[in-house]
C-alpha cells in the first residue's frame, strides 16, 4: 500500500475552456487519497469527462495538478500517462486486432514507467490482467467480434494493465449488464485498496456510485456542487439543485443508500 | 493470485501460436515475392528459363552476351523497380490508412500524386526545372520537389488548425483539386508533343527504371523502413483511437507528423521515377490486414511484402497481356487491382 500523503492526488483551481467557451471554472477537489474510489457524478454537460481528460493531461488546462510532491504539469505526456491512466468512454471500432493484442499494445506503446520489460513478461502481465477481469476467454477473440460490454471490459484491461497510481475511468459501466456493472466496481475498489490506487470513476447510476464509491464528487455546470461520502453528497436538496429532479434518498434495511427518483422537479 | 497466474500461463501458448502463425505468413509472403520476382525476370519478348534467370543473376559470365544484356539492362532493373515501388507505395499506404484512420486512404489521398504531376508538367511543358539539375533528371526532380513540398504545406496548414485526420483530409482534398486544375491549365497551353509526353508520364510505368534511379529508391526505402517499423507499437495503439493512444502516453501529433514525413518521402521518390501507379498503395495494406491483422509489427512489413508481390505480378501481366507490347504498369494495377479489391471486400463482408 502506497503512502497516503505521499501519493495523494491534488486538483486545485483547475480551469478548462475550448476556445472562448469555459467548461470548468476554478475547480478544486479535496485531496484524493490512495486506496479510495471517488465517483464523479453530475448531469450531462456538467464537465465530468472534461475534468477527467484535464486530470489525465490530454487537454490544456490551468491550475495545479499534483501527485504527491510531483507537479504533473512538469512531466511529458508519456511520463504523465505512466502515472495517471485514463480510460476513454469511446470504444475502438473496425479494428483488426485481438483483445490480447490491444492490451499488449497498451503496455508497449509508451516506454515510460519502466514497462519495457522482456516480451514474455509483458505477455504474462497482459494475460494476468485479462484473468483478473474474468475475460481470459476473450483473449484471442477479434475485437470487432465482441459485444459492446465485452469491448468495454477489454478497454478496462488496457487501462489496468498499465498499473497506474491514478486510475481515471470515464463511464466504465455504461455498456455493461447488471452483474458486470457491480463486478467492475468491486474490482476497481479492490484494486484501489490492494495497490493504493487513486481511482476516479465517472458514473451515471447514483445507486451504483453510492454502493461502491468512498467519495462522491457532484459536478454542476463545471463547478463542484457537492463532495463527501455518499451520505453527505447525495441528498434530496443536491439532487433537486443539480439534476432538477425530486427524489428521495433512503437507507434500505441493510444500511445502503438508495436513490428513488419521483420525477422531474 | 496463484489461480490467476495459472490461467495466465495457460493463455500464453495461444498468443505465442498467433505470433508464430503471423511470422509464417510473412515468410510465405516473402517466398511469394521471390517467386514473382523470378517470374518477372523470365517473362518478356524473349522468355528465359528459370535456370537462365538465376544464372543471369549469380553467374552472368556463363551466359551469352545478348541474354546477359537482356537480364542486366532490362529485366533486372524493371523487376527490382517493381519490388521497390510496390513495397514503397504499399508501406506508405499502410501508414496513411492508420494515421488517417481510413481504410480507403492511399499514399496519394492527400494530393501527393497531384503535386508530383504538377511538377512533372512544369518540367515537360513549360521547361521549368530546379536549376543545376541535369536534363535527364529534371522531370523526376521536379515531381519529387513538388510532392514533398505539398506534404510540408499540408503539415504547415494542419499546424494552424490542429492535426486531426479530418483536417488533414479536408486540406488534402483541397490540394487534390488545386493541383488537378493547375495541371489541366498547363495541359491546355501545352504543345501536342509535350501533352503526349505528359499523359504518358502520368500513366505510371516501370520502363523508366535504370540503375541510378533504383539505387536512390532503394536507399530511401531502406532508410525509411526502420523508422516505420520502430513506430509499430505506437501505430497499433493509434488504431484504438486517438484519445486512447494519447492515454497510453503516445504523442499523436508527433507520430502523425513523422509518419506523414515518411509517407511523403516514399511516395515522392516513387512517383518521381515511375509516375502515378494507383491501387498498390490501397490493395497492399488490405491484403496484409486480412492475412495478419493490425498489429503493426506484422502489418507494416506484411503491407510492404504484399505490395511488392502485387507489383511484381502486375509487371508480369503488363508484359504478357499483349505480346510484344509493354503496357504501362499503372494501367494494369488499376485494371487488375479493382476486381481483386472488390473480391477482397466482398469476401470480408460475407464473413463479417
Amino acid at each position: 500500500m502506497r503512502d497516503r500523503v505521499e501519493d495523494a492526488f491534488h486538483v486545485g483551481q483547475l480551469a478548462v475552456g475550448y476556445g472562448r467557451r469555459t467548461i470548468i471554472r476554478d475547480l478544486s477537489l479535496p485531496t484524493l487519497v490512495p486506496g479510495e474510489v471517488t465517483a464523479l457524478v453530475g448531469p450531462n454537460g456538467a464537465g465530468k469527462s472534461t475534468l477527467l481528460r484535464a486530470m489525465a493531461g490530454l487537454i490544456r488546462s490551468t491550475g495545479s495538478l499534483r501527485l504527491g510532491a510531483q507537479d504533473l504539469r512538469k512531466l511529458s505526456l508519456s511520463e504523465h500517462a505512466s502515472r495517471v491512466t485514463y480510460m476513454p468512454q469511446t470504444l475502438p471500432q473496425r479494428v483488426a486486432l485481438t483483445a490480447i493484442e490491444t492490451v499488449i499494445a497498451a503496455l508497449k506503446a509508451s516506454p515510460a514507467g519502466g514497462r519495457a520489460g522482456a516480451g514474455s513478461q509483458i505477455h504474462a502481465v497482459a494475460c494476468a490482467t485479462l484473468s483478473r477481469l474474468g475475460i481470459e476467454h476473450l483473449a484471442m477473440e477479434a475485437l470487432d467480434q465482441l459485444s459492446g460490454g465485452q469491448r468495454q471490459m477489454v478497454s478496462l484491461a488496457q487501462a489496468l494493465v498499465r498499473e497506474p497510481q491514478v486510475l481515471l475511468l470515464d463511464e466504465p459501466t455504461s455498456a455493461l449488464d447488471l452483474r458486470y456493472q457491480h463486478l467492475v466496481m468491486k474490482l476497481v475498489r479492490d484494486l484501489a485498496r490492494e495497490r493504493g490506487i487513486v481511482a476516479v470513476v465517472v458514473l451515471h447510476d447514483l445507486n451504483l456510485a453510492a454502493g461502491w464509491a468512498d467519495r462522491i464528487a457532484m459536478l454542476s455546470r463545471g463547478e463542484l456542487a457537492a463532495f463527501g461520502t455518499p451520505a453527505e453528497a447525495i441528498n434530496a436538496a443536491h439532487l433537486a439543485a443539480v439534476y432538477g429532479v425530486s427524489a428521495r434518498v433512503e437507507q434500505c434495511s441493510r444500511g445502503s443508500l438508495q436513490v428513488m427518483v419521483d420525477g422531474p422537479a | 493470485m496463484s489461480d490467476t497466474t495459472l490461467t495466465a500461463t495457460s493463455l500464453l501458448p495461444g498468443y505465442r501460436k498467433l505470433v508464430r502463425t503471423r511470422i509464417l505468413i510473412l515468410i510465405a509472403l516473402a517466398v511469394g515475392v521471390l517467386a514473382a520476382f523470378l517470374l518477372d525476370l523470365m517473362v518478356g519478348p524473349s522468355s528465359l528459363s528459370p535456370a537462365d534467370a538465376l544464372r543471369g543473376i549469380f553467374q552472368p559470365d556463363t551466359l551469352s552476351p545478348p541474354v546477359r544484356v537482356i537480364i542486366w539492362n532490362v529485366r533486372l532493373p524493371y523487376a527490382l523497380m517493381a519490388l521497390l515501388v510496390g513495397s514503397s507505395l504499399s508501406l506508405a499506404g499502410a501508414e496513411m490508412q492508420t494515421i488517417l484512420n481510413n481504410p480507403l486512404a492511399s499514399p496519394f489521398t492527400l494530393g501527393l500524386s497531384g503535386a508530383a504531376s504538377l511538377g512533372a508538367a512544369m518540367a515537360i511543358v513549360l521547361g521549368i526545372g530546379i536549376p543545376g539539375v541535369s536534363q535527364n533528371w529534371v522531370i523526376s526532380a521536379n515531381a519529387f520537389a513538388f510532392c514533398f513540398a505539398s506534404a510540408i504545406l499540408l503539415q504547415a496548414l494542419t499546424k494552424l488548425r490542429g492535426t486531426g485526420p479530418e483536417t488533414l483530409v479536408l486540406f488534402g482534398i483541397a490540394l487534390v483539386f488545386t493541383f488537378h486544375a493547375l495541371v489541366s491549365l498547363i495541359q491546355f497551353v501545352a504543345s501536342e508533343e509535350a501533352l503526349q509526353q505528359l499523359v504518358f508520364w502520368s500513366m505510371g510505368s516501370l520502363a523508366r527504371a535504370n540503375w541510378p534511379k533504383l539505387g536512390i529508391l532503394a536507399l530511401i526505402v531502406f532508410c525509411v523502413t526502420p523508422f516505420s517499423f520502430a513506430s509499430s507499437w505506437k501505430m497499433t495503439a493509434l488504431r484504438l483511437g486517438e484519445d486512447r493512444a494519447r492515454s497510453f502516453g503516445v504523442n499523436v501529433p508527433r507520430l502523425r507528423f513523422l509518419s506523414l514525413l515518411r509517407i511523403s518521402l516514399l511516395a515522392a521518390t516513387t512517383v518521381a521515377f515511375t509516375g502515378t501507379i494507383a491501387f498498390v498503395g490501397l490493395v497492399g495494406p488490405h491484403i496484409a490486414r486480412l492475412l495478419l491483422g493490425e498489429d503493426h509489427r506484422f502489418f507494416l512489413p506484411g503491407s510492404a511484402l504484399a505490395g511488392a508481390l502485387v507489383m511484381s505480378l502486375a509487371s508480369v501481366a503488363s508484359k504478357s497481356i499483349l505480346p510484344g507490347v509493354l503496357i504501362p504498369v499503372g494501367i494494369v494495377t488499376s485494371l487488375i487491382g479493382v476486381p481483386a479489391f472488390l473480391a477482397l471486400i466482398l469476401t470480408k463482408r460475407e464473413r463479417g
